[in-house]
């Protein structure tokens, strides 16, 4: 299960109505081994494109060497699809590479850049396996874990 | 002549779990191939033959100082003592 407090939820709806036509991507980062979603970091997509998302090298680069100085990791990768469901395209399994992330798919398809719904979906995806999880979108993440 | 090398998450079933590990090369091919060695199955993971030619993987990033190693040669860059690679997969998909 993933579980987001709200305001990182509609701050990822946010950047993918924005983004809409293209497809919009970051990550939310948490400490280590944490599984909690704390930072959200809205990436560049250089592909520019409604196909396709990449990080730009030297902003991915940049990104991991803050959440290494930080003891963090990637707890969420999250992009958008822009004219289809919010489902892991092939290409999206093949070059998953992140075993521990949640990757989360938003699907603009139905109202673009206007108000409205969309399809926000969580996915494990590991050795080219998609199992779906349960998305739990919380007030607050819960107090950190003192011990 | 040591190169510490950044190993992300995914391709640490090949070294064992370390995070960082250490190799040698005057170039960065020389450098896979001396991972290669220590950790086989790691070079197929950052290489692949495009026309003819060994290259590196389209998805793979790999920095040396900072810097995109495709700025600085790709695999013909010259790597000296104590400099610091990263290997990124890249965040991608469709």
């Amino acid at each position: 299960m993933l579980r987001l407090d709200r305001a990182t939820r509609d701050a990822i709806v946010a950047h993918a109505k924005r983004d809409h036509p293209d497809e919009a991507c970051g990550i939310v980062a948490g400490p280590e081994g944490s599984d909690r979603a704390e930072r959200l970091v809205e990436m560049v997509n250089a592909a520019g494109s409604p196909t396709f998302y990449e990080f730009d090298s030297t902003d991915l680069f940049k990104l991991y060497r803050d959440m290494d100085d930080n003891d963090e990791e990637p707890v969420v990768v999250y992009h958008s699809h822009t004219a289809t469901e919010a489902y892991p395209s092939r290409t999206d399994i093949g070059l998953a590479s992140e075993p521990n992330a949640h990757y989360v798919l938003v699907s603009t398809r139905e109202h673009g850049n206007n108000e409205g719904p969309v399809e926000f979906r969580s996915y494990r995806i590991i050795d080219g396996v998609v199992t779906e999880e349960e998305v739990d979108v919380v007030t607050h993440l819960p107090a950190r874990s003192t011990t | 002549m040591a190169i510490e090398v950044r190993i992300p998450t995914i391709l640490r079933t090949y070294t064992e779990d370390q995070k960082s590990v250490t190799g040698e090369g005057a170039s960065l091919a020389a450098l896979i191939d001396d991972l290669e060695s220590s950790f086989p199955g790691i070079k197929e993971r950052l290489i692949d033959v495009k026309d003819g030619k060994d290259d590196l993987r389209r998805f793979v990033n790999v920095y040396v100082n900072d810097e995109d190693v495709r700025f600085l040669g790709g695999l013909e860059a010259t790597l000296s003592d104590g400099d610091q690679i990263v290997v990124l997969p890249a965040v991608a998909g469709g």
